[in-house]
């Protein structure tokens, strides 16, 4: 069997309009069971944000590859730095999931333009880490919701 | 029926690709086209719909998986309240 592949990737694109909908029905409802508060500083009144830090959450899943829960919306957190770049911080299920599956380092590039938002993660995977880790790791992880 | 009104929420909320009267309770609605964005405004119609809160325990993919799945959940919350 090939080995594993130490890279994941995964994508997500989002229309900007979709995201502005669930606002305009839900306010802050919507934004506070999704977004955390650090996102919510930068990006409350802007959908083109909203949307894109959505499409993180989503390509982020992608990468984590949950079989069973999928982990809270807002366990998967979009910091910026001051100088315009993004960085990812996982808690609860997300970390615990990228924990189990030896993802060691996370990175997350945004964009939008004309209505859409789009999100790629790349995770790197610990050398030496195989399927059969994975599963043993899972198994002895269910249940456990580590902050 | 509570499970009319789950069907009318899925139906303006859901984003379905097929009409929902041609569904089953039972019926997957991911694979009739339910995304993950679709499936929060459903679960905040809901709340509205039903007076509830849905837990962070029962965000999950299972919970809105199907009409039945739905009525599981709402009636499980209606109950906890009722207690």
């Amino acid at each position: 069997m090939a080995p594993m592949s130490r890279l994941r990737v995964g994508i997500d694109l989002v229309q900007v309009s979709r995201i502005a909908g669930s606002l305009a029905a839900f306010g802050d409802r919507f934004l506070t069971r999704i977004y955390t508060p650090t996102e919510l500083g930068y990006a409350r009144n802007e959908p083109e944000r909203l949307a894109a830090r959505f499409a993180a959450k989503e390509a982020v899943v992608k990468v984590l590859r949950p079989r069973e829960a999928r982990p809270e919306w807002k366990s998967i957190e979009v910091r910026r730095d001051p100088d315009g770049w993004c960085e990812l911080s996982l808690t609860g299920t997300a970390a615990r999931l990228a924990r189990e599956q030896a993802i060691d380092s996370l990175a997350v590039s945004l964009s939008h333009e004309a209505g859409l938002a789009n999100a790629v993660v790349v995770a790197t995977l610990t050398e030496g880490h195989d399927r059969e880790q994975e599963t043993e790791a899972r198994r002895a992880g269910r249940g456990s919701t580590n902050q | 029926m509570t499970v009319d009104r789950i069907r009318e929420v899925v139906a303006e909320h859901g984003r379905l690709a097929v009409d929902i009267t041609t569904l089953l309770d039972g019926d997957d609605l991911y694979r009739a086209g339910l995304t993950s964005h679709a499936s929060v405004n459903l679960m905040l119609a809901l709340e509205d719909e039903f007076d509830i809160e849905f837990p962070e325990q029962m965000l999950r993919r299972q919970t809105f998986e199907s009409v039945a799945s739905i009525q599981e959940a709402v009636e499980q919350l209606h109950a906890e309240l009722n207690v």
